[in-house]
């Protein structure tokens, strides 16, 4: 299979040389790291290719890295019910980068663009009715994105006195728990009391300089 | 669009001739989300040109939980019970999943033991999930026999759930490197008895009751029809692609597990209409039935014998060596604390899930939690193609529909 996946990864690079940045079979699957102008023209080619014929769209998601200047990473897989082969494209964008829309390739690409709209905030150029889909009516902010915190912003109750649900501010009783599990001797940038052996001048904590 | 009547235009040249008093607005109405047969929280904004759908927009997002965000703040293991909350209708498939995609990142080799109580196990939870589809869907179009009947089996099979694992359905049964628990060789006697009269009995019972039933066949014949092109722009998979004539499963086509070691067939309709789907599954329940069967024969095999997990950094230790050990100890405690640690990388990995093609794409950055992970749902997709396949048919058909797609806002949502 590995072999194979080699062979096609070379076949695609040499006829979609402007497309492809890079490619590897990692895990016996085939990545490639895409130019993100040219993935709609890459995918209609993958498409129609008698030797690929990537012809269902599997899925379409988007990582989020906020240390990176191209932040996102939009990933998309396909599938090749008549080759029998899979293949992930990668493509870096920006913040504010507007990334072709499959939707004309693949209808199947509606809903996830919007699903990756609605969580990352990433907008998608020619895609024809970008609403948000799985968050609330009037929700704000893309939960997916690493900066979104875990717990939200807002928090809904029933109001007996307006007899209408209503939003409010999360009130938190406890502090969420996000657990530190880095090992004391590796991770930790605070000092243990007593810890004589942290500081070089014997038993000096950091903020004490 | 927004419920202007269209003039349709015949092949004789001549269009709708239209008065005065028909000077009226297409009509939009709210189906779901409290419908019964909207299976869950759908809601369907349908445009009405009177009994025809004109348009059919589904808003989903009701039942979303945010698995995806709440997965990154947690350990791997701490994550697997989520995907019992998915599909909830067939847990474990979902849980598989999850575990081939960690094992696949850390090159854990499941033993042979493991391996056929996940086969045996998948396969019950896609007889769950189609009994609860076909009886549903009967109940959809007007008959309520076949779900008293369907529930009945579905909670024997729920019972061996439950003594597998101790839960009848968030199941957490499926561990990173094989099972939890062994099972008890009383359990696989039950359930190879059980296996003889749901062939012999339940299933001839409700194949007598809806395959050749006047009303049933007159509400899903030739309804919803799925074409090759279908398939392909809406990138079904599971029962979608079969009922259409496309033997498409990945357990056969890229095996996992040791799905390559059984025998089965992979039933296929010919028209793609709702009916041909309902075949489908009652065929592949029937099937499910023989890999299970075959499945206790191997367990009971002597080859069958052995470990039932891959003892080893992501796994737990036994508990007698827990009891003896201090390593071991130790390393339980670590794991059940901190959890296991996964190598950097990307990885998909794929079951054939009942309802089709379950996903999971995992990004690990080499700690206890991943970076990220996106479920891939099968009834995403299907749903997402509603507007195409529901437009030109009846508001009564929309729910037979709904019931063949298959249809669960668990996944859907996540």
């Amino acid at each position: 299979m590995s072999e194979q996946l080699q062979e096609l990864g070379a076949y695609i690079e040499a006829k979609r040389p402007d497309c492809v940045l890079g490619w590897d079979v990692t895990k016996g699957e085939l990545n490639m790291n895409v130019a993100l102008a040219n993935v709609a023209g890459l995918v209609e080619f993958l498409r129609s290719d008698p030797t690929c014929r990537f012809s269902t769209l599997v899925d379409i998601t988007a990582v989020d890295y906020p240390g990176r200047a191209k932040r996102f990473d939009v990933v998309y897989h396909f599938l090749s019910m008549y080759q029998n082969h899979r293949i992930r494209l990668r493509a870096t964008a920006r913040e504010k980068d507007m990334v072709p829309s499959l939707t004309s390739v693949h209808p199947s690409a509606d809903w996830f663009e919007r699903e990756i709209f609605d969580m990352f905030g990433i907008l998608f150029s020619g895609h024809p009715d970008l609403r948000r889909i799985l968050t609330d009516y009037g929700f704000r902010g893309h939960p997916l994105r690493k900066d979104f915190p875990t717990t939200g912003y807002t928090e809904v109750r029933y109001d007996e006195a307006a007899k209408r649900v209503v939003y409010e501010p999360v009130s938190l009783v406890q502090e969420y728990r996000q657990f530190d599990f880095m090992s004391p001797w590796e991770g930790a940038d605070y000092i243990l009391p007593g810890d004589d052996k942290a500081a070089p001048d014997g038993h000096v904590s950091k903020d004490a300089k | 669009m927004d419920g202007d009547i269209r003039t349709k235009a015949f092949d004789d040249g001549s269009t709708d001739f239209e008065s005065g008093e028909q000077k009226i607005r297409n009509f939009n109405i709210n189906f779901g989300p409290q419908h019964p047969a909207a299976h869950g929280v759908l809601r369907l904004v349908l445009e009405l040109d009177g009994e025809v759908v004109e348009r059919c927009d589904p808003h989903i997002g009701l039942l979303h939980r945010g698995t995806e965000k709440l997965m990154e703040s947690r350990t791997y293991l701490q994550n697997l019970p989520y995907f019992d909350r998915l599909d909830y209708v067939a847990p474990m498939n979902q849980e598989h999943a999850w575990c081939l995609a960690i094992e696949k990142l850390t090159d854990t080799a499941v033993p042979r033991r493991a391996s056929l109580i996940r086969v045996l196990f998948s396969e019950i939870g896609r007889i769950l999930n189609h009994l609860l589809n076909i009886t549903t869907q009967a109940l959809d179009v007007g008959a309520l026999t076949p779900p008293l009947w369907g529930f009945e089996e579905r909670e024997s099979l729920m019972i061996f759930y439950e003594r597998a694992c101790g839960a009848r359905l968030h199941a957490a049964y499926f561990r990173p490197g094989g099972v939890h628990q062994d099972l008890p060789p009383a359990l696989l006697d039950d359930i190879e008895a059980w296996c003889a009269q749901f062939l012999t009995k339940f299933m001839v019972d409700i194949d007598e009751l809806l395959t050749e039933n006047r009303i049933f066949k007159q509400r899903n014949v030739d309804i919803g029809v799925v074409t090759e092109q279908d398939i392909l722009d809406y990138g079904f998979s599971g029962v979608m692609v079969r009922g259409s004539g496309f033997a498409w499963d990945l357990r056969r086509a890229q095996p996992y597990e040791c799905y390559d070691e059984f025998d089965f067939q992979i039933p296929v309709g010919k028209n793609g209409d709702c009916f041909d789907r309902y075949l489908c599954r009652m065929e592949e329940m029937r099937q499910s039935t023989y890999i299970i069967q075959q499945a206790i024969e191997k367990l009971r095999a002597p080859e069958g014998q052995g470990d039932i997990l891959a003892r080893g950094k992501i796994t737990p230790p036994s508990r007698t060596a827990m009891k003896t050990d201090m390593e071991s100890l130790i390393h339980h405690f670590k794991l059940y604390t901190e959890g296991f640690h996964v190598p950097a990388g990307e990885v998909y990995c794929a079951v054939e899930a009942p309802k089709g093609e379950f996903g999971v794409f995992l990004v690990a950055d080499g700690s206890n939690k991943p970076y990220r992970a996106k479920i891939r749902a099968p009834g995403f997709l299907h749903l997402q193609a509603m507007d195409h396949i529901a437009t030109g048919h009846q508001l009564a058909d929309v729910a037979a529909i709904i019931g063949t797609m298959d249809v669960v806002f668990g996944e859907i949502d996540r």
